[in-house]
């Protein structure tokens, strides 16, 4: 052991050498790996010259649609990270039985399930929906950008801060080892001094305040820029998910905001809201914890509930079967999400009544999700089904959805939960719904509109293959874990010493081997999409043959998305306009006036993102002066009045007559 | 439960079967009807919304009915299926049937089990008389665990400060697996125990051995036993305090803290006023030193024992820390 001079603890507050996990082969090699990989693109950009456009078009951009794509970037980086976790928990449980300890201690694989938890949901799944709905929510009511573009670039900034601080526990320090939800009093000061829990912590706190951001920017944005025409009523299915999605976002954050401060001021200050000691509680960090955590799993599912609905109109070449059931059942969902949260812990001993009350509640939300099936079901009857790759995840989607359905009103019964609760039964289920929701959502999102993101269409083979890896892979992988979980096997065990269950952890391993293939093919199809991109072209905007305004612009759009904006007058406008014999306005346009780039919200994240290390590592003043430059710069940007611009007419002529020429050229 | 499955599959399996159908039957080469403009249908509507409905009605009138019966604080009323808690015989003799009481400690990672009636405590092993109904008092000494023994009945949380309750019963004799269903921390996958149920005079002779055992668990032997440790190997104390359990649940093993139930009673009658300020140190639960937390920073406050003649405690006994 080093020792440290007196000054140490006041510069670099608790930070020692020790801290950094040199010992540790598994984490050196990922480290090298990720070191050599981030080198060869820094020294590749470096290269190309490509940091000034970089910085110019893509950080600093305030344009909704390249800060989307930026969100499902980050989404996809992460899914690599979280999955490898998912890879690790996979072999180590198909190899730890009796005398084999497998590989990974407790110290390690305990910090391996608290990171995949909180990354698959906060750096995947929600940079995923909040990538789709940024991008295509604007796009579908004919606006020009969302309400506040600026807050739209902070945000997505203040999520990357979050993820920094998660990937840097990989190699300073330690993660948390408590579990994605972290309870207390496991997760208090008493019981996990070490950093990894200020870690989780701030990164969520971080990540937490671009989400709710996020949130009253897209609600601005649906409420207030709609389209002339288009009420409420008229407005695609999608971007009603989305205003029912950021409600949620609005209404639930801040509490996760203000139970994971009050978790912090115990660590931090020693106050006593979920100690043992002094009349703290830990049960009431449970319930509030779950005041949020339920909402966000229908955060979630619901921009993918959209997705699925506009995949199956386009596809089916109908409209959708039953638009206002839809909706309505979309806001039901929304509203009764905050009545379930108990039904995470019935076994904490509330009594019958309760436990009943809140087993119905969670039975009563199925009803309008099995509408929305009922409505897919029926938008496929009568129609003219292609069979491209949306429509095939939106199939696989609906045959495993009801599967998880079924076995979460299962686990709703209050008896049956006693049974059930903690153990991989319940894992069967939400990889289930989120796998089977969430994942299938996202790649019939990615695979519908990466040709309106880019100008050509994704490769079909390699798509194929992801969507079948993916599906069979996710049935191999987590069947088993029903069976295991009826047989009474608990989540977060390291090791097992019964040998008759091996067989079914080693059948769920080669299922993960299987996912990933379905995630490596995902990634060889972007490859080689953009190799044969001018074989995969599409200049017409709308490939296929699509229903909703974001069909009626050129893809990629330019940066206005709309010269003129579009008039409403029925459902599925765009399908509405094209019937009616719509002709693209080739004269008459003025100029435009656009929100200009800004790097202040990448450089108030960067602040936040150092304030938040300095927090974890007890560095006081880095800590203070990172606040206060936070401050500084944010005042500092109220003072920058030069924040838009016009496009000239010229220039918006010169992009549209483009255009015209492309599609003549198209059609010839 | 079998009935909720069944009438849930009534619904997917022809979901399940219509989507693949209709997904065949429309698919676009078949060049099969082709209705682009239908899409609203009131009876459909109804339909759509109503059976599931439907349901839902019943399944959560079985779900009220299930939740009560099966409460696990609610006293068995039958021993098994056949077979009432009484006979009609005993019932008119007024003569009750007793549960077995059992007090749970979840330590770190290991369970204690305390018999208040027999005097006798277990560390990962847990007896009981068949057909004999079971009440479990459970607790926790540090975070927060869950008991779980699948044969027998479903889990509960075994919380600090708390107390939860099980009623349970087991009909065969045998040796079942019990363990913690809530991630505790380090030790967490080796916190398992045997749950065996005993016919005839077992029990007794299990108890009466136990008995024998000349190990005794007292205050300060249970503020050794709550020592983290790993994958202990079953044993019995012949002594128990009887108050144990109480000073458990309670957090006040260690003399030296304040009884949650008196620091309640303070509370419920407006608390301490500013000269409670001076029992801090006596509610502060410090023993956690040994799970890596830090140990308590020095605080300004007297830890003494006050009397009605030394009301500040100034001439008290001198705090001793558990750690």
């Amino acid at each position: 052991m080093n020792s440290y001079p007196d000054w140490w603890p006041l510069v670099f507050g608790r930070f020692t050498f020790e801290a950094i996990p040199y010992h540790e082969p598994i984490l050196v090699a990922t480290f090298a790996a990720v070191a050599i990989g981030g080198l060869g693109l820094f020294a590749l950009i470096t290269k190309l010259g490509a940091w000034g456009y970089l910085w110019r078009e893509w950080f600093t951009s305030v344009d909704h649609k390249k800060i989307g794509i930026m969100y499902m970037v980050l989404g996809i980086v992460m899914l690599l990270r979280g999955f490898a976790d998912a890879l690790m928990m996979r072999g180590q449980q198909a190899i730890a039985f009796g005398a084999n300890e497998g590989y990974l201690p407790p110290h390690h694989y305990d910090q391996i399930f608290t990171a995949h938890g909180v990354i698959m949901i906060f750096f995947v799944a929600m940079p995923l929906v909040t990538g789709l709905m940024n991008y295509v929510v604007p796009l579908q009511i004919g606006a020009r950008d969302v309400a506040f573009p600026f807050l739209n670039n902070f945000s997505f900034w203040m999520t990357v801060g979050g993820v920094v601080l998660v990937m840097a526990s990989l190699f300073v320090g330690e993660f948390a080892k408590v579990g994605w939800l972290a309870y207390p009093p496991l997760s208090g000061k008493a019981y996990s001094p070490g950093v990894g829990m200020d870690y989780y912590l701030w990164a969520l706190q971080i990540a937490g305040v671009g989400t709710t951001l996020s949130g009253i920017n897209l609600i601005a944005t649906i409420v207030k820029m709609r389209a002339p025409g288009m009420d409420m009523m008229k407005m695609p299915v999608f971007t009603w998910t989305a205003l029912c999605t950021n409600v949620l976002i609005v209404a639930s954050f801040p509490v996760l905001a203000g139970t994971v401060a009050l978790l912090t001021l115990d660590r931090y200050v020693g106050t006593n809201f979920f100690t043992n000691d002094l009349g703290g509680n830990p049960m009431m960090y449970v319930n509030l914890i779950w005041i949020w955590g339920h909402p966000e799993v229908y955060i979630l599912i619901l921009p993918c509930f959209g997705i699925y609905s506009e995949v199956a109109s386009t596809f089916c070449g109908k409209r959708l079967f039953g638009y206002a059931s839809m909706v309505y059942a979309t806001v039901v969902i929304t509203i009764l999400s905050y009545l379930v949260w108990l039904h995470h812990f019935f076994t904490m001993g509330s009594g019958a009544s309760v436990n009943s009350f809140f087993g119905i509640t969670t039975m009563i939300i199925s009803i309008p999700t099995g509408a929305k099936i009922f409505n897919w079901l029926f938008t496929m009857y009568r129609g003219r089904i292609r069979f491209e790759l949306p429509m095939m995840w939106l199939l696989a989607f609906m045959i495993t959805f009801v599967i998880g359905g079924m076995t979460g009103v299962m686990l709703a019964v209050p008896p049956a939960d006693f049974v059930l609760h903690n153990s991989l039964f319940l894992i069967a289920h939400f990889h289930n719904v989120i796998i089977g929701g969430v994942v299938f959502g996202a790649f019939a999102g990615i695979n519908y509109w990466f040709p309106k993101a880019f100008g050509f269409k994704l490769d079909d083979f390699w798509g194929k293959m992801s969507f079948w890896f993916w599906v069979i892979g996710f049935y191999v992988a987590f069947m088993p874990l029903y069976v295991l979980g009826l047989m009474g096997v608990t989540r977060r065990v390291n090791h097992f010493d019964d040998p008759s269950l091996q067989i079914w952890f080693v059948i769920a391993a080669i299922g993960a081997v299987l996912i990933l293939f379905g995630i490596l093919s995902f990634l060889v199809q972007i490859v080689v999409s953009v190799m044969n991109r001018e074989k995969l072209r599409d200049v017409t905007g709308d490939p296929w043959n699509g229903r909703t305004l974001e069909w009626a612009t050129s893809s990629p759009p330019p940066a206005y998305n709309f010269a003129f904006t579009p008039m409403v007058h029925d459902h599925d406008s765009w399908a509405d306009m094209k019937k009616r014999g719509y002709q693209r306005p080739l004269e008459g346009f003025r100029p435009i006036h656009m929100p200009k780039n800004t790097g202040a919200g990448v450089i108030i994240s960067a602040f936040a993102t150092i304030c938040g290390l300095a927090l974890v590592w007890y560095v006081w003043w880095l800590a203070a002066l990172s606040f206060l430059a936070i401050i500084v710069t944010a005042i500092a940007h109220s003072f920058n009045y030069d924040r838009d611009y016009n496009i000239p007419a010229e220039e918006v002529v010169r992009e549209e007559e483009r255009r015209s020429r492309a599609l003549a050229a198209a059609r010839v | 439960m079998l009935i909720s499955v069944a009438l849930m599959l009534a619904i997917i399996i022809p979901v399940m079967a219509l989507t693949v159908f209709f997904a065949w039957r429309y698919r676009a080469a078949a060049e099969s009807e082709y209705d682009p403009d239908w899409h609203h249908s009131l009876p459909l509507e109804v339909v759509i919304w109503a059976i599931p409905l439907l349901i839902v009605i019943i399944l959560g009138a079985i779900t009220w009915m299930g939740t009560h019966l099966l409460d696990p604080y609610r006293p068995l009323n039958r021993i098994s299926a056949s077979q009432p808690i009484q006979t009609s015989q005993q019932a008119a003799q007024g003569r009750e049937r007793k549960p077995l009481i059992i007090q749970v400690v979840a330590l770190d990672w290991k369970w204690l089990f305390i018999y208040p009636e027999q005097g006798v405590a277990s560390v990962n092993e847990v007896v009981a008389p068949v057909n004999q109904p079971i009440e479990f008092h459970i607790t926790s000494s540090s975070v927060m665990n869950s008991l779980f023994i699948p044969a027998l009945a479903g889990q509960i949380y075994a919380m600090p400060g708390m107390q939860t309750k099980l009623n349970a019963v087991i009909n065969h004799a045998g040796d079942f697996d019990g363990f913690s269903a809530n991630y505790s921390g380090e030790g967490f996958s080796g916190m398992r125990f045997r749950f065996k149920g005993l016919e005839g005079g077992g029990f007794d002779d299990w108890v009466r051995q136990a008995r024998e055992k000349t190990e005794k668990l007292g205050r300060e032997e249970y503020l050794v036993l709550e020592r983290p440790s790993e994958r202990e190997k079953p044993r019995q104390f012949g002594t128990v305090a009887p108050d144990l359990f109480d000073a458990v649940l309670n957090m006040c093993v260690d003399r030296t803290k304040m009884c949650m139930r008196d620091m309640m009673a303070m509370d419920a009658k407006g608390g301490g006023g500013k000269e409670g300020i001076h029992t801090v140190m006596a509610l502060h639960y410090d023993k956690t030193t040994r799970r890596g937390g830090e140990p308590l920073g020095p605080r300004p406050f007297v830890t003494a024992i006050c009397s009605p003649t030394d009301v500040y405690g100034k001439d008290g006994l001198p705090a001793r820390a558990a750690n």
